[in-house]
């Protein structure tokens, strides 16, 4: 029961959320995205709690046993103090909230994702070996995909730029399609899997 | 006719209708491969290479004794079919992690992601029969911020150097901060996403990578089960179907320029 009752609610929402996409009355299309949109900020909201205090919990427990204080500790600061803020000065343009939003929490954000250029270049200089032929001709293609793009201050003949879109629109455009369709048609069968009771990983139900 | 009487009831998205009839076609061919032929036939699947080092990556951890990070990456939420087929894998690693008693680190993003990963992993623990060696508090909730959830994966595997890191999910720009880091760690890397530009990514960066329908095949591969095997043997119908579909629009284009039948 404790299973059958989930997977019977799964299964009931996973087929009316399958006809409802396909109909366009105005009840139809409302009732869609009450479930779509505010039954799932409901639940986001309560697990949302069940995430902060787990948060919380682990971080207190690993403060007290000493594993990685330092970055615990701001990790829990920052989590008790943005709530603070925004409830006692609220989260206007002008708030203390917003000034820690946009000279601390911002900055830090931007700082992470500029490591991404350092990553992409280590990245790069693995991938784009010429051990085999296949790694030769990405190689080649990555090449002039680069030039093609940063176009050398406009010295480039055209066929370079011809070939690079041919190259990116074709080739490139098939494999990844090939793959997409791939992904489609995986997603299909998983959610028809869940629906049907037949995957039922989720629910820890021994097969 | 039958769609045709739909759509004409006023009720039915008209401009769906091909999805629609896509979609009954593809549900026919799953609920028949998997129900129908199911009792008659074996269904094999290729070997996977990503997914045959799930075993190798569990066993160097425990050598190792060094943690697994398992993390569903933050572009997916529960909805997504991708976190979906990520949780299930996370299901058969978890089972072998509680069986060396290795110790399983997931950090997520999403609190409704944290707490269906605590039930899988607590269960697969039970299923294993150490249900004692579950620790919750190596499952949690780290930052729904994407950078944040980023830096904290990345403070995680620079800290704890697991020996293992499973990227399996939706990522978006976070995958190569956490692949590289994961590299620079010296750890074993089996990603697997949906998004075709981190696929990229991983390919470079990790040492295995699920590409596109192999992440949803996994559960299949790793469990046996025929069920899910054969739903996965009803994909390979359908793009046989779609393959046909494809040289018979191309056919008709060519041979009959003004036809458009098959444009929608």
């Amino acid at each position: 029961m404790v299973r059958l009752f989930p997977q019977v609610l799964c299964a009931a929402f996973g087929t009316t959320l399958f006809i409802l996409y396909f109909l366009k009355h105005s009840s139809a299309k409302s009732l869609y995205l009450t479930i779509t949109n505010d039954y799932w900020q409901i639940i986001f909201a309560f697990t949302l709690i069940v995430g902060v205090i787990s948060f919380l919990k682990v971080n207190f427990n690993k403060i007290i046993r000493g594993e990685d204080r330092p970055y615990l500790l701001v990790g829990v600061l920052g989590m008790i103090a943005m709530p603070v803020l925004a409830f006692m000065w609220g989260i206007k343009g002008d708030s203390p909230f917003m000034w820690v939003f946009e000279n601390v929490q911002v900055p830090m954000q931007a700082t992470v994702f500029s490591l991404l250029a350092f990553f992409v270049a280590s990245a790069s200089l693995r991938g784009f070996r010429a051990r085999s032929v296949p790694a030769a001709i990405l190689l080649i293609s990555a090449l002039i995909a680069l030039i093609s793009r940063s176009d050398v201050l406009g010295y480039l003949p055209q066929p370079v730029h011809e070939f690079s879109d041919w190259f990116r629109s074709f080739p490139s455009m098939a494999a990844r399609r090939a793959i997409l369709i791939g992904i489609g048609l995986g997603s299909l069968t998983t959610s028809l899997r869940v629906i049907l009771g037949i995957e039922r990983t989720w629910l820890g139900k021994e097969r | 006719m039958i769609t045709a009487a739909i759509a004409d009831s006023g009720w039915f998205d008209a401009g769906q209708l091909p999805t629609f009839i896509a979609s009954l076609i593809s549900i026919a061919i799953v609920l028949y491969t998997t129900y129908h032929r199911r009792s008659r036939e074996k269904f094999k699947i290729r070997e996977i290479a990503g997914l045959n080092a799930v075993e190798e990556a569990i066993g160097r951890a425990t050598e190792m004794a060094r943690p697994i990070l398992y993390t569903p990456g933050w572009g997916g939420d529960i909805q997504r079919p991708t976190t979906i087929a990520s949780l299930n894998i996370l299901s058969h690693v978890a089972e072998k992690t509680a069986g060396y008693d290795c110790r399983l680190l997931f950090p997520t993003h999403d609190p409704v992601i944290m707490t269906v990963a605590q039930e899988v992993i607590k269960e697969s623990y039970s299923r294993a029969g150490y249900p004692d060696r579950y620790r919750p508090d190596d499952i949690t909730y780290v930052s729904s911020s994407q950078f944040g959830y980023a830096a904290a994966v990345e403070g995680l595997i620079s800290r704890q150097k697991p020996a293992s890191v499973f990227l399996l999910g939706t990522f978006e720009a976070e995958s190569l901060i956490m692949a590289e880091t994961g590299n620079i760690a010296g750890s074993i890397q089996i990603a697997g996403t949906d998004s075709t530009i981190q696929l990229a990514f991983f390919i470079v960066a990790c040492d295995y990578t699920l590409i596109g329908e192999e992440l949803f095949a996994a559960s299949g591969y790793l469990s046996k089960d025929q069920s899910i095997l054969a739903s996965i043997n009803a994909q390979d119908i359908m793009k046989v179907v779609m393959v046909a579909f494809l040289i018979l629009a191309i056919a008709s284009a060519f041979l009959f320029p003004t036809s458009e039948w098959w444009s929608f």
